[in-house]
């Protein structure tokens, strides 16, 4: 034993204890703030058995509210995923007066509340709104009807696509697009052979995060839904209505159905990460460089 | 030219055929405390209509939210056939932008209430903080729930049964009465939304000593969360509570459905109607079922807004408009 290995081994421990005191830091956040609530949804949703359970989520408003919030998100995520690409295209591509304006205008739903969001739709298509008026002689219902809810939706989920897209697609420059130009592809095929292999995993992250926060909205709904059982309420309406109720099986119930969604959600996206692993590491590094 | 006269004949005869036997959708917007009343009351009138017009297909939905909530949204265009609201007030504001005739409340009888409530206590079993009168809430340490007046039906009732207790003591007057409601509302230490997320607030986060609620609010949620764990008590003197229903003529008259919306809360008029109320705490009207169900109720000593305030739109301009009573008291502890 040389007098320099005793602090180098000592050091080398200290290391160790710290990895291990921060992984174990992390774990047990996790299972505190994330893990213990989400047992919690479904130790509640199963208390009085799955027969309650199954009971509760076989009635009508349930699968109502269920087709209604995967209907908004169909809806609402391919028009935030052709809204995302463009603005990001747009973005990062092109100079234009006004582009800091886009910038802030994408962000704009991050930092507006919800409930906010909502409101200015009541405002806009309400009755007593600036288009109300003219909506009521066309017997358009626009807010307290699903099209209130999709709007709702695609303003609380517009920037997640663009968001998770620009930063790849600004490293990542614009020469591979320039040469397929170069070499006579119109813009189309640019687009599919070029553009869009380039940017689809974070193409897929965005579209992932969106369908979430689409299929979770609270707040901004919240105020355009109205509340009609089994007409405009969605998922995470009906939850709060079956608490109200003192239902709290039905109320877990249901909120576990739409953690289920979303662990179906992060399922694929893990499925799809390890599936093509080795692609998503070649596109990282080829952006990097 | 053939073609199109078959077309037409054949829409004439669709025509006819759906004059006889009507899809009907009625839209119900209640405030809330009324869910579960409402769930029996829809089951048992769609049954009823049914039966008596074989043809239609009735569906009937339903809204519940903060009674003036509820008005705002009807207001906003969120299609009500009917309204079933907390207070008088609330109707009057759907009806000020011209949905439904401004004299609406006599087209029902009893003020178009079908069914009356008062404003009770709940608190915990045993009655730890000895709670028996409206003094007894703005006792030290005595922490009380009840939701916003701005946004809850229940909560304006609370304050006005505790603002008229106070006037009718003996040498009260305004000056004490408002004195004595500033002093409740520095014992509030959170105002909820609605009168259901007060009572989830006492009940189920366990948060104050004693509730302010609609009597059967209090009744029910002690049935539903266990009678084992509260206890209601009733004031010595507290405000005959009548939540009103209408038909919002407009919306009805585009929809087609005046007939049915009508027919739906008169049943509520009913032996059978009044029956359901009964049965989900609601004082009915009807003698014959009120006193079938006298032992669910406990006598309490009211008086009505008409007397004290002089009706719901004097009242709503006083305290609760924007710079009203409510809005001028000081915020602090006691």
């Amino acid at each position: 034993m040389s007098a320099a290995a005793a602090p180098r081994g000592a050091r080398r421990w200290r290391s160790r204890a710290a990895r291990a005191g921060l992984v174990l830091a992390a774990l047990g956040f996790m299972a505190l703030f994330l893990l213990l609530p989400l047992a919690a949804v479904f130790a509640e949703a199963l208390r009085q058995g799955a027969r309650a359970f199954l009971a509760a989520i076989a009635q009508p408003e349930a699968g109502a509210a269920i087709r209604l919030t995967l209907l908004v998100a169909a809806i609402a995520v391919p028009l935030n995923l052709v809204f995302g690409v463009a603005a990001a295209w747009a973005m990062t591509r092109f100079e234009f007066p006004g582009k800091a304006l886009l910038g802030a205008l994408i962000d704009l739903p991050f930092s507006v509340s919800p409930v906010i969001a909502g409101l200015v739709y009541v405002l806009l298509f309400g009755a007593q709104g600036w288009f109300g008026p003219w909506l009521a002689a066309h017997g358009l219902q626009v807010i307290f009807a699903v099209p209130g809810l999709v709007l709702a939706t695609v303003f609380v989920t517009l920037p997640f696509v663009a968001r998770e897209l620009i930063p790849l697609m600004q490293a990542q420059g614009g020469e591979e697009e320039e040469a397929a130009r170069t070499l006579g592809a119109n813009g189309w095929q640019m687009f599919f052979r070029v553009t869009l292999p380039n940017i689809r995993w974070a193409l897929l992250y965005g579209v992932l995060l969106c369908n979430a926060r689409a299929m979770g909205e609270f707040g901004a709904v919240s105020v355009v839904s109205g509340h009609i059982r089994g007409l405009t309420t969605t998922m995470p309406l009906e939850v709060e209505m079956r608490y109200n109720e003192y239902d709290y099986v039905g109320a877990f119930a249901v909120a576990s159905l739409l953690a289920l969604l979303a662990l179906v959600t992060l399922a694929a996206k893990s499925l799809l990460e390890w599936r093509y692993g080795h692609e998503i590491a070649a596109r990282a590094t080829g952006a990097r460089r | 030219m053939q073609a199109s006269r078959w077309a037409l004949m054949l829409a004439m005869a669709l025509g006819a055929a759906a004059a006889q036997a009507k899809d009907l959708v009625l839209l119900n917007v209640s405030y809330d405390p009324t869910r579960e009343l409402y769930a029996d009351v829809n089951r048992s009138f769609a049954a009823q209509w049914q039966a008596a017009h074989p043809g239609d297909r009735l569906t009937i939905r339903q809204s519940n939210g903060g009674s003036g909530k509820q008005a705002r949204a009807v207001v906003d265009g969120l299609p009500a056939d009917v309204v079933t609201l907390a207070l008088a007030y609330d109707i009057d504001a759907i009806a000020d932008h011209g949905l439904l005739a401004a004299d609406w409340q006599k087209r029902l009888p009893d003020n178009s209430s079908p069914y009356t409530s008062t404003i009770v206590f709940l608190v915990r079993k045993g009655n730890p903080k000895g709670i028996r009168d409206w003094p007894d809430l703005v006792k030290p340490g005595v922490q009380v729930i009840t939701p916003n007046p701005k946004t809850s039906g229940g909560a304006r009732w609370n304050f006005l049964a505790a603002w008229g207790w106070a006037l009718k003591q003996p040498g009260g007057d305004e000056a004490k009465a408002r004195a004595y409601v500033e002093t409740l509302y520095k014992h509030v230490p959170v105002l909820d939304t609605g009168a259901r997320g007060a009572t989830n607030t006492f009940a189920q986060r366990g948060v104050g000593d004693v509730l302010i609620a609609w009597e059967n609010e209090a009744l029910q949620a002690r049935q539903e969360l266990g009678a084992d764990r509260f206890e209601i008590v009733v004031p010595s003197l507290s405000i005959l509570a009548e939540p009103p229903v209408a038909v919002v003529d407009k919306v009805a008259a585009q929809h087609g459905t005046q007939e049915v919306a009508e027919a739906y809360l008169k049943f509520l008029y009913t032996p059978q109607g009044q029956e359901i109320a009964a049965r989900h705490y609601y004082r009915p009207r009807d003698a014959a079922v009120a006193a079938k169900h006298a032992a669910a109720f406990p006598q309490v000593r009211t008086f009505t807004i008409d007397q004290v305030f002089g009706g719901w739109r004097k009242a709503q301009a006083r305290f609760f408009a924007d710079g009203g009573v409510f809005d001028q008291f000081k915020p602090g502890t006691p």
